[in-house]
């Protein structure tokens, strides 16, 4: 779970406390690979795709999602990092910062940007990742990869690839972290 | 966060290192943004900043509007030379009736110490302190930490000179507060009558002699010789000034290889600076005003956009974001 997502769920301040173990790192690798070979299949190749991970959670999704097209393809996809804080609409509402710095030192023009998140809530995150994405140049396509898509949308955005479509209730919290995906909820 | 002032008066409103690396953190992201094909990020769409210099000033103002607008803020300049001022309106007065046109934010630069502070206890505005007599100049001390951190990779450590006319200097009492708090040590170079008269509490150490110091130093810091704010005769010429205590071609050379040379600007060639040193490699001035726009980005937008004083606050017990695993 991306630390801003930390401090923000409800109780604030408070801590996660996993309930569910809803995929175990195994699970998560393999979701990865199916996730990889559907990119390249939508995509015909790997030509014209960059990954950009969304800071802080999909930074990691993105490294991983890379490695495996590396590995099917047997070269190397360019790896981006996007902190969307400045182009968020609660600015004003809650204390927004960024967590770090952006890093996308390619012109985008004309190619394929997979963004790579870890859970897909209410779409405001990636409507944010959207805009930003538009002042690093025009890409011919964006497309959304997410580790787990947990329903509860705000905004008419899909994603492309799915490691995990899991039905949550809204005060639930989803944390993807290096063994696997927990399910559970913030505690006092 | 810490709890954190609306404000940005003086360098202590940051409380200390911790809200200055803040500052140099978020700065980080600006000075990314600014590198960008569109160097404009929409976090501040909807704010209003004011501009109320009752000083002259270009680079100062060029760089809070640059940075206002690369934050997409609207902004307004309040000229005090063809405005009611010239008509004998008070600060309280103009302070008010700014603050009655719905403005966020109020980037004061005045003559007098302490003018900020006023303003700031009159409106609900935030108030950015861009230079009060020879108070206080935080967002320069701020820029000055981080084109240091950007060289150097940090200030802890340090030591730092600067020389100069530091008595009256707000850019010398902002940077004494910032560099020491960020763990350098400054030592002062001037001549006695460009001193304080008392420097009791201030931690730094004095000398007289640039040539003894200056092998010693990290950063050669040299102030603008402010011959407007010389009201009486503190020094016999120029050129003896210049003699002792400019940094001169010679001078220069005592430096170590890494040393850098500052200044705040505008910079008298040949008084405090020769010509040929201002554009050496080691003198970062240029990187000083380039910076100066990203931390001003970081300083609007910690007042006026981020939330940072709104609630929920984040946790103050860092232990409490820690992932608990049952």
């Amino acid at each position: 779970m991306a630390e801003r997502e930390r401090r923000q769920a409800p109780p604030y301040g408070g801590v996660f406390a996993p309930r569910t173990r809803v995929m175990d790192a195994d699970d998560v690798q393999r979701a990865v690979w199916r996730m990889a070979h559907e990119v390249i299949e939508a995509n015909h190749g790997t030509d014209d795709v960059l990954l950009v991970g969304l800071q802080t959670g999909g930074v990691p999704v993105a490294d991983s999602l890379a490695a495996a097209l590396a590995s099917i393809e047997g070269h190397e996809v360019p790896v981006g990092s996007l902190d969307v804080a400045f182009y968020r609409d609660d600015i004003g509402l809650r204390p927004v910062l960024p967590e770090a710095v952006t890093h996308i030192p390619w012109p985008l023009d004309g190619k394929v940007v997979v963004l790579c998140d870890d859970v897909l809530f209410t779409g405001r995150t990636i409507r944010a990742a959207l805009n930003a994405l538009s002042d690093y140049g025009r890409p011919r396509a964006v497309q959304l990869a997410v580790m787990v898509d947990r329903g509860h949308r705000e905004l008419p955005i899909r994603p492309d690839y799915v490691g995990k479509n899991l039905p949550t209730r809204r005060d639930e919290v989803v944390d993807v972290h290096a063994d696997g995906v927990d399910l559970g909820e913030m505690v006092r | 966060m810490t709890e954190r002032s609306r404000h940005l008066l003086d360098i202590e409103d940051l409380g200390g290192r911790d809200g200055i690396e803040q500052v140099m953190r978020l700065t980080d992201s600006f000075v990314e943004v600014s590198a960008r094909q569109i160097p404009k990020v929409p976090a501040l769409r909807g704010k209003t900043i004011a501009w109320l210099f009752y000083e002259d000033s270009t680079r100062t103002r060029l760089s809070f509007e640059t940075a206002a607008k690369r934050l997409s803020a609207d902004t307004m300049n309040f000229s005090v030379s063809s405005s009611s001022v010239k008509k004998g309106e008070s600060l309280l007065d103009t302070a008010k009736t700014i603050e009655a046109m719905g403005i966020d934010g109020i980037v004061v630069r005045h003559a007098s110490a302490g003018a900020p502070h006023r303003i700031a206890g009159w409106v609900d505005a935030s108030v950015v302190n861009a230079g009060d007599g020879w108070h206080q100049h935080p967002t320069q001390a701020l820029l000055d930490c981080y084109t240091i951190r950007e060289h150097l990779g940090g200030l802890e450590g340090r030591r730092i000179a600067i020389v100069g006319d530091i008595k009256h200097s707000r850019v010398a009492r902002s940077d004494i507060s910032a560099f020491t708090a960020m763990g350098a040590e400054v030592v002062l170079v001037a001549p006695p009558t460009l001193l304080p008269p008392n420097l009791d509490g201030w931690p730094v150490t004095v000398s007289h002699d640039l040539d003894a110091v200056l092998p010693t130093v990290d950063v050669a810091y040299l102030l603008r010789m402010q011959r407007e704010r010389m009201t009486e005769a503190l020094l016999p010429s120029l050129r003896e000034y210049t003699a002792t205590y400019g940094l001169t071609c010679r001078r220069v050379d005592l430096l170590r290889d890494d040393a850098l040379v500052m200044h705040p600007g505008p910079m008298n060639r040949g008084v405090e600076i020769a010509a040929e040193v201002a554009d050496l490699p080691r003198s970062v001035i240029l990187d000083q005003v380039r910076n100066g726009v990203a931390v001003r980005m970081a300083v609007l937008y910690l007042l006026l956009g981020s939330g940072a004083e709104l609630p929920p606050p984040a946790p103050a017990d860092p232990t409490d974001q820690e992932l608990v695993r049952a």
